[in-house]
């Protein structure tokens, strides 16, 4: 990829100047997922460098925390990634409840695990439709909001939101499910694996598509390791890592399922179509997930009883991490005893994701690129924080 | 224009000499065929997108008219006529203001030689074919200057992948037509088309296996050569941003949006002339409504094209300079070759 020259490099041959071509991609552009702005060095149609300027929705949520109790901060762990808040509340309940060392009824947690994986399953549809407009497609994201329009459905009857649901609570979940909400979650699985099949016949093993995206925007483990990729990033790059697996958290150890990863089908392990291709079938693997969770799913209480409506923490510091749909979401509290975070880092996957850009952008073709930051799928709310 | 002057002359008595025939019949040739450019043109806008949406499981356009938006277009270009004219500060202006003018006249100048029915059509003239390839491909000087007037780095880009795309597309879109012309014998648009008279195994695009290939390629090229998905380059709405129109408003981005599907239209039309029989029907030689029927047929092709742009994704720019130069050049000449040595086998040629 590095040894690709262009038309700078033919000013040592001929007497004629050429300069690089600075290209501001966004805040404002249709490629770049959000305000993320890329500022690309081109030599022609080949990128010369790229770095991600990033801040453009900064809105201080670690310093927020420190003034909110911890059951308020929940509210603001939905605007992190505004496409899997499922996710993001999971993320901060668990951290929370691992320093309180509370039991959350079995029950919530069952209701936690199909929502997340629902959450994963409409996070990642958006992926996969908006990576397919990223190479010129334009169908399959109406597909995915379709698809997606059910899921938020059922969010909604569940929680009152369709977009950010604050569900979640430190010690359960805020309500009980609603009436016909397995009936509906079934039905919605049973649809859903038949439509995985219609995407893959329509995107994931179409030539041009497979041509687009096969040995392209490489990165390996060694890079994932290097920049901090977690998630699909690094399970596209042929290591299987995830937390649900790897580092237990709530109740994943009782199901069954696999993680899937690159394998290099197309081209080369670590490759567009790979990062596509394991979103592809985490969807298939969620499905399985939610289907065993509805089918066990045990009645009783919903929110623990041990719990005060103001938690006091005792002091302290815990990394606590799980997995997002777009890889390890994690949070550092630094606790004082109080009822409030003396300190809480957020550790996003977007924002490590975001920057191995700047390794593997470099010699790569324009279009590339885009397809490149398609493949990462980042969110800029969660970037920024 | 013989139709037209035969009326004037016949039905409405007018007494006109050779040049008041041809001043009169060539200006209101030249009313219908810009009428039918711009109508066809408001048309598929508005056909795409209710195309698009019954690809894509919505509506699209239902509210402007009674019946399923069908005045959206009118809607549209009342609204395009409104907006703000806008010209870039640092915009080289004579250029920019001269570029959509020029990418329409080149999209409205091949309409001369479409032969829509057996004396329809504005200019019968002996180079027909090549008439039209000549002026059609006066578009990319346009496209060209647009992407350099801006003074924009993406119209740029747009620009440079345009012209790259358009003049090599248009190599194996004028290839595969050449066996058609050798078949034939003439350039004329009227003699391709009486030459296919005789049922669908009379058609160019069925006659022989080599001349279906040379369909097959003039359909994709044509593709290419209107910018259209999987092969639209100069716009790569991901990419960039709008490609070599970004920095226009108003009327002007009008012009290159109405110029874009105008020659979608143009495109289908000659391949329907050259390749699908023109207003000859599958079976039979009678002529039945052959405006009608040539119609319908290049309206099947457009729909074609609405079909593939809304399914595939897009071509990378060197891959689709592969496909051009490695796959398709080879293959039109080819074809060449081989329906060459089968007239020659046949002693099907033509006098």
């Amino acid at each position: 990829m590095s040894n690709v020259t262009g038309w700078a490099d033919q000013d040592k041959v001929h007497d004629i100047k050429s300069e690089l071509l600075e290209i501001n991609m966004g805040p404002q552009h249709p490629a770049t997922h959000g305000v993320l702005r890329l500022l690309v060095k081109t030599d022609g149609e080949i990128v010369d460098s790229v770095t991600a300027h990033i801040g453009y929705l900064h809105r201080c949520a670690e310093k927020i925390a420190e003034g909110n109790d911890y059951r308020q901060f929940m509210v603001y762990t939905d605007r992190f990634d505004y496409l899997a808040p499922m996710n993001m509340n999971f993320s901060w309940a668990v951290a929370v409840e691992n320093m309180l060392e509370v039991e959350v009824p079995e029950r919530a947690e069952y209701i936690r695990v199909i929502c997340a994986e629902l959450q994963r399953i409409c996070s990642h549809l958006i992926a996969f439709g908006t990576f397919g407009l990223d190479i010129g497609a334009w169908t399959p994201l109406l597909y995915a909001f379709r698809e997606r329009e059910v899921i938020l459905n059922i969010f909604e009857k569940l929680s009152g939101g369709r977009m950010l649901y604050n569900y979640f609570d430190i010690g359960g979940v805020r309500f009980d499910t609603p009436e016909g909400f397995k009936e509906e979650v079934i039905d919605f699985i049973n649809m859903f694996e038949v439509k995985l099949d219609e995407y893959n016949t329509l995107l994931s093993y179409n030539k041009i598509f497979v041509e687009r995206t096969a040995d392209v925007g490489i990165i390996t483990a060694e890079d994932c390791a290097d920049y901090g990729c977690t998630g699909p990033i690094l399970r596209g790059a042929g290591k299987p890592w995830d937390c649900r697996k790897d580092d237990p958290y709530s109740i994943y150890d009782k199901f069954d399922f696999e993680i899937p990863y690159g394998e290099g089908e197309m081209g080369t392990v670590g490759d567009c179509w790979d990062r596509y291709m394991v979103r592809i079938r985490e969807m298939f693997e969620s499905c399985r997930i939610v289907r065993q969770a509805i089918e066990s799913m045990p009645e009783g209480p919903v929110m623990t009883d041990d719990l005060k409506r103001n938690v006091k923490v005792p002091a302290g510091s815990l990394y606590t991490r799980t997995e997002s749909s777009k890889g390890e979401m994690g949070y550092q509290i630094i606790s004082d005893g109080g009822s409030k975070p003396f300190r809480n880092k957020v550790r996003s996957p977007s924002f490590s994701n975001l920057h191995v850009i700047e390794k593997v952008g470099r010699g790569q073709m324009l279009s590339d690129l885009v397809a490149t930051v398609g493949s990462l799928d980042i969110v800029l709310g969660e970037i920024d924080r | 224009m013989e139709i037209i002057t035969k009326l004037l002359t016949e039905t409405f008595g007018l007494q006109l000499d050779q040049t008041g025939q041809l001043i009169a019949g060539g200006l209101i040739m030249a009313l219908i065929m810009a009428l039918v450019m711009a109508t066809c043109a408001i048309v598929w806008t508005w056909a795409e997108r209710k195309v698009a949406g019954f690809i894509q499981s919505r509506y699209g356009p239902m509210r402007v008219g009674k019946y399923h938006g069908a005045l959206q277009p009118v809607a549209d270009m009342v609204k395009i006529l409104g907006k703000e004219d806008i010209i870039p500060d640092d915009a080289d202006k004579p250029l920019f203001v001269l570029a959509p003018i020029i990418i329409f006249i080149a999209s409205l100048l091949p309409w001369a030689a479409v032969p829509f029915a057996p004396g329809f059509i504005a200019s019968d003239m002996d180079l027909g074919l090549f008439y039209i390839f000549a002026v059609s491909s006066g578009a990319i000087v346009g496209i060209l200057m647009s992407g350099w007037a801006s003074n924009n780095k993406w119209a740029l880009y747009g620009a440079a992948r345009g012209a790259a795309q358009m003049v090599s597309y248009e190599i194996p879109l004028a290839l595969a037509t050449i066996p058609v012309v050798m078949r034939t014998g003439s350039l004329n648009m009227n003699d391709i088309v009486i030459g296919q008279q005789g049922g669908i195994f009379q058609w160019n695009a069925f006659h022989d296996p080599f001349l279906f290939v040379a369909f097959m390629i003039y359909f994709v090229s044509s593709i290419a050569e209107v910018n259209r998905g999987p092969f639209d380059m100069p716009e790569t709405e991901s990419e960039l941003v709008a490609g070599y129109h970004t920095e226009y408003t108003g009327m002007r981005f009008a012009l290159f949006f109405l110029s874009e599907y105008a020659n979608l239209f143009l495109v289908s039309c000659i391949a329907t002339a050259v390749f699908l029989g023109g207003w000859n029907l599958p079976v039979g030689n009678a002529v039945v409504l052959p405006g009608l029927v040539f119609l319908s047929k290049a309206v099947l092709l457009v729909l074609i094209q609405i079909w593939i742009r809304w399914t595939l994704p897009r071509l990378r720019v060197d891959q689709l300079m592969h496909v051009c130069w490695k796959v398709l050049i080879p293959l039109s000449l080819l074809c060449l070759l081989g329906s060459g040595i089968l007239l020659m086998v046949s002693g099907e040629i033509a006098a």
